[in-house]
């Protein structure tokens, strides 16, 4: 299969207002959980509204929330497709600067020093392209997330030592959820990477809290972990836009990699309770959105 | 547990009647504002041609789409998507934006710090909560975007709303000490050690 730098254009752009408008079902379902297990009065009022956006976004085929957030590809290339690397993320930006113009979407996106809006949702590096290759046969697999700001400000590196243990990476995930606070949009998905450079630890953290609710990290000891924060954090009784309650977290999701003998790095990376993503396959047979 | 129905602009008397818990439904003129606009006007010395004597302001920074000036509205934007952004990063601004230009009321998400509380108890203000994240909703109380300013801006330009039963909010903050914020807060913090302990931590 050879891969259509057109074909890529066209699905930058719609994946992009997709994700604006459509919280995945995995997201939805969380929210029915949350709600069922929440007893304090405000807290489930908080939820039911949430829930009510959601159904006034597809009625109205409008945005979800209004921050158009950082946007965010990821690309997986399977075997046997061949493709211009530089035309591909070519393809991709300029689909993302014209849902930005075309939909009208706000451009959330600044130049770092001088804060000039370039209003195309693109600027140095952004959006951000992450590539990488799989297994399956004549696919190539493209997950759009706009990533929002209030929870993307909730991000958090430590570089602990051996001596300071797991004990320690725990410590510091539950000490941020309550920094956080409200701020960060609970009910929220708790980023944490474990481990690797500062750079892949981090980078771990955003996968972690973008990965779909249902998913468990496939490292036993990280998945331990995941399970064990993801009811403490809950007992916290932050609670739904930190205003009191259970629902602070969906989940708390982690990833892990390998790391020296004298690291003991954690990130912390959140996600609102506007999870969104959109993704869609290309495959000989055409796309079909996922 | 009060709920207030507040005809934008309002006195101190109404803000100062208002208490934690209580809600809060806003009727008439919202204004939208955020960090650029606030950083120009305080750190840039620059003022706005509106009046926001006894108003609310929203953080926020709207999707719009560019258009004609229609007959009887002259701000040549439509609202796509209006919804409010975290408030914490606007602290520093709660006490100019009450003292220079007369502000009474701040709706955001995520709830303010002492500073704010502070300035809400000097000169009578109060925070209303938006669920942040529900802006598909929020949008439906907007009717229009009256006028806007600083649009250089943009899109954290000075918005003028025409607002319809926007709300119910929830008052977090008030004018007399009390914030749902901090209280939470507290909470947490008095929960830590138990739920580290459990987790050997």
């Amino acid at each position: 299969m050879r891969l259509d730098s057109n074909e890529v254009e066209e699905l930058a752009k719609a994946l992009y207002v997709r994700a604006l408008k459509l919280l995945p079902p995995d997201v939805k379902r969380g929210f029915e959980r949350l709600t069922r297990a929440e007893t304090d009065a405000t807290a489930r009022t908080i939820l039911g509204t949430m829930v009510e956006n959601i159904a006034v976004a597809e009625r109205t085929n409008n945005l979800l929330c209004q921050d158009t957030g950082i946007p965010i590809y990821n690309v997986t290339i399977g075997r046997n497709v061949a493709f211009d690397g530089v035309a591909m993320t070519q393809a991709i930006r300029r689909g993302c600067e014209r849902a930005t113009r075309e939909h009208p979407l706000r451009s959330s996106v600044v130049h770092p020093i001088t804060r000039r809006n370039e209003q195309t949702s693109c600027g140095i590096r952004i959006p951000i392209i992450n590539v990488d290759f799989d297994d399956r046969d004549e696919t190539v697999a493209i997950e759009m997330i706009p990533k929002g700001s209030g929870s993307e400000n909730g991000s958090f590196l430590q570089m602990l030592i051996p001596a300071d243990g797991a004990k320690a990476i725990k410590r510091f995930v539950i000490d941020r959820v309550i920094e956080c606070g409200g701020r960060v949009c609970p009910p929220t998905i708790v980023g944490v990477g474990i481990g690797g450079t500062s750079d892949l630890c981090m980078h771990l953290a955003k996968i972690a809290a973008t990965r779909p609710l249902g998913t468990t990290c496939s490292d036993p000891e990280g998945a331990r972990i995941e399970a064990e924060l993801s009811e403490a954090v809950n007992e916290l009784g932050i609670g739904p836009q930190g205003l009191g309650g259970r629902a602070t977290a969906f989940r708390v999701h982690v990833e892990v990699a390998a790391t020296h003998i004298t690291m003991n790095p954690v990130a912390v990376n959140i996600q609102c309770h506007s999870a969104r993503r959109a993704a869609a396959l290309i495959t000989p047979g055409g796309v079909a959105f996922v | 547990m009060a709920h207030h129905v507040l005809d934008l602009p309002v006195s101190e008397a109404q803000v100062r009647a208002l208490r934690i818990g209580d809600t809060a439904t806003l009727e008439g003129t919202l204004f939208g504002i955020r960090d650029a606009t606030l950083i120009a006007m305080f750190d840039g010395g620059r003022t706005t041609r509106f009046d926001l004597k006894g108003h609310a302001v929203v953080h926020t920074a709207p999707n719009v789409r560019k258009i004609e000036p229609q007959p009887g509205n002259a701000c040549p934007y439509e609202p796509l998507c209006i919804g409010t952004t975290t408030s914490m990063r606007m602290e520093r601004f709660t006490r100019p934006l009450m003292s220079r230009d007369g502000v009474r009321l701040v709706i955001g998400k995520g709830g303010m710090g002492p500073a704010t509380l502070d300035a809400f108890r000097d000169l009578g203000g109060a925070y209303l909560a938006v669920v942040g994240g529900a802006a598909a909703l929020e949008t439906t109380w907007i009717e229009a975007i009256e006028d806007v300013d600083m649009d250089d801006l943009h899109p954290e330009s000075l918005w003028k709303f025409r607002i319809k039963g926007f709300g119910p909010l929830l008052v977090t903050m008030d004018s007399h000490g009390g914030s749902l914020h901090a209280d939470v807060n507290a909470a947490a913090l008095a929960r830590r050690d138990a739920i580290l302990a459990k987790l050997g931590a």
